[in-house]
């Protein structure tokens, strides 16, 4: 189970919106700082770690840039949208981003309420109204890898990358 | 119960008799493609081995040649990875080189019946040679070329049975526009493409469409198997494959018919595709600053030819920037063997090397604050191409090169009388 305060994003947030393409090319630390800059600024200075992102219908359509672990590195302990783009939930699985579709979720929480949600059998919660939603089946294997922090963990732990170097930098905050 | 084309392929990569929508399957991968950004630190860590070097392809396409000292490492790093492991298909800066999906094709790299994953999201555009080609994530890859292998959710299909042919002037881009805004979103569905409209449609103009699947959210999109196609990819690579088709009693989300006839010339208005697109006339007059033909979905020979045949003998406008870039050098070579690049250069515009470019808002012709540009390219999102202020319409090549000589959007209508057309 984890929990985590609620803000909350409309339909059709894409990939761009995430992570604008000159944000591929700074620094770890400088790209979280343009998440949402176009039709959000300022979130960057108020999310905490371990909070949520509600969203609405496909969200995450556009690229295949890693906008996924610019949330995880924001501190995004959780995404759950009314629906979710393939590609963007594969990067969410790649970089171990929790991230859940469940319809009618939206409408479920207010911005700022507390959510949870179960990894067991991935149920929501808001924590204030006390209602309860289950998400949209995965695969065991996906939210596995997702909790775990993606395939680079996994990858690592069979052996078959090398593991990074202890003061380059090199990779960043990618190993779990 | 018979399956529609995707489903074949990944039972038949996945070794099983049959998938079905919902299934989670493990498939062998027959192309993996790396580019230029898959060596940025924040997607790479170092493979200690890879599953067959001849199955790994690598194509500097994003920031080329490099524009900053970030992106001339992440070369080097590719270069010293192709390297080590032996990878011979590495189209470094030159003779060889293009915007990944570009290459895929000029190469036959995409194999029909088979499987192709990269990790950008327009590697779709390998579904025009019947092949299973999407986007996966960067480490994806990285599993993918170690192992051999990666895993897709099964989706059910939508079929287009297309008949009849576009119209003289309407390109394959108005086709996507028009699909775009009539059926809308196509999210956890494949598209796949068939009939007799099809199979008239140039491989071109096939790959503008599947590369475009993307911004359908479609999650692959895939071509019958034809002739044309079976003998191209023939032509460019010795491999045996084996070309999927549709079961005769295949399993459908959805058939809709769709008369290429019917199809006009579409522009989307700025931020979206979607729901987004108006016939031309109703943008028409509005000031542009830049125009922009390139792209994995318009840099192909067609599009160059079509951009050429609308501008010769004209001149663009003042004050318009009007940029072209092939989709690769081999293109670009094409191009100006036919006339097409002095043609364009006559006319005024910009011609650049292969590269994603200005399409991405990464560098040559990116956007700057409150400018309106009109473009031939994947995707017109807020932001996508340089500054959130500025408005970005989405047309077709034709659209692009007429808006490019009147200073404002224009209907390549107006453009295309005489004999020529």
């Amino acid at each position: 189970m984890i929990s985590g305060r609620v803000w909350k994003f409309g339909d059709n947030i894409n990939t761009d919106m995430m992570m604008p393409g000159p944000a591929l090319y700074v620094s770890e630390a400088e790209r979280v700082r343009y998440i949402f800059q176009a039709n959000r600024p300022g979130w960057v200075d108020q999310v905490r770690h371990g909070d949520f992102i509600i969203g609405g219908k496909s969200y995450g359509v556009g690229s295949s840039r890693p906008a996924a672990l610019s949330l995880r590195n924001a501190g995004i302990a959780c995404l759950i949208a009314e629906s979710i783009n393939g590609l963007f939930f594969r990067n969410c699985v790649s970089f171990g981003l929790l991230a859940l579709e469940c319809p009618g979720v939206l409408g479920m929480f207010e911005e700022g309420q507390a959510a949870s949600v179960s990894t067991d059998d991935l149920t929501v919660r808001n924590e204030q109204t006390g209602e309860v939603r289950k998400a949209s089946p995965v695969p065991r294997q996906l939210v596995d890898l997702m909790c775990g922090g993606g395939i680079f963990p996994l990858l690592e732990s069979q052996g078959l990358i090398a593991p990074l170097p202890a003061k380059s930098g090199k990779g960043g905050t990618l190993s779990a | 119960m018979g399956s529609p084309i995707l489903n074949k392929i990944l039972a038949r990569a996945g070794k099983k008799p049959s998938v079905a929508a919902g299934d989670l399957v493990v498939v062998d991968v027959d192309t993996v493609v790396l580019y230029d950004s898959n060596f940025f630190p924040v997607y790479w860590r170092d493979p200690v081995k890879v599953a067959d070097p001849d199955r790994i392809t690598v194509i500097f396409d994003h920031r080329v040649p490099a524009p900053d000292r970030g992106c001339a490492q992440a070369q080097i790093d590719g270069r010293a990875f192709a390297k080590k492991f032996g990878i011979r298909r590495l189209h470094d800066v030159g003779y060889d080189q293009g915007i990944a999906h570009t290459v895929v094709a000029d190469k036959g790299y995409a194999i029909p019946g088979g499987v192709l994953v990269c990790s950008d999201s327009h590697t779709g555009a390998g579904g025009a040679f019947n092949c299973a080609a999407r986007g996966v994530g960067g480490p994806d890859i990285i599993y993918a070329a170690i192992t051999g292998q990666t895993w897709f959710a099964v989706c059910p299909t939508i079929r287009y049975d297309l008949t009849g042919k576009l119209k003289p002037g309407v390109t394959a881009k108005d086709l996507f526009l028009y699909i775009a805004q009539t059926y809308g979103d196509h999210s956890n569905h494949n598209v796949e493409f068939g009939g007799d409209g099809m199979r008239g449609m140039s491989l071109d103009a096939r790959r503008t469409l599947s590369t475009m699947g993307t911004e359908l959210n479609a999650e692959f999109s895939i071509f019958e198997p034809d002739d044309l196609l079976l003998d191209y990819v023939r032509e460019r690579n010795p491999i045996t494959f084996e070309p999927q088709y549709p079961d005769a009693d295949a399993v459908y989300a959805e058939r809709r018919a769709l008369d290429l006839g019917i199809v006009e010339t579409l522009v989307a208005l700025p931020d979206a595709m979607i729901g987004n697109a108006v016939p031309v006339a109703k943008a028409v007059g509005e000031r542009i600053d830049q125009a922009f033909i390139g792209s994995c979905a318009n840099g192909n020979l067609e599009d160059l030819a079509v951009a050429a045949r609308v501008v010769a003998g004209r001149r663009v406008a003042p004050g318009v920037r009007f940029l072209v870039t092939p989709g690769s050098q081999a293109i670009y070579r094409q191009a100006l063997k036919a006339g097409y690049i002095e043609t364009l250069l006559d006319a005024g515009a910009v011609v650049t090397p292969a590269t994603c470019g200005a399409c991405g808002g990464g560098h040559m012709g990116v956007l700057g604050a409150n400018e309106t540009a009109i473009t031939a390219s994947t995707r017109n999102f807020k932001g996508r191409m340089g500054d959130p202020s500025a408005r970005i319409f989405m047309g077709s090549p034709a659209t692009v090169a007429a808006s490019a000589i009147a200073g404002v959007i224009a209907d390549p209508g107006d453009y295309m009388k005489g004999a020529n057309w």
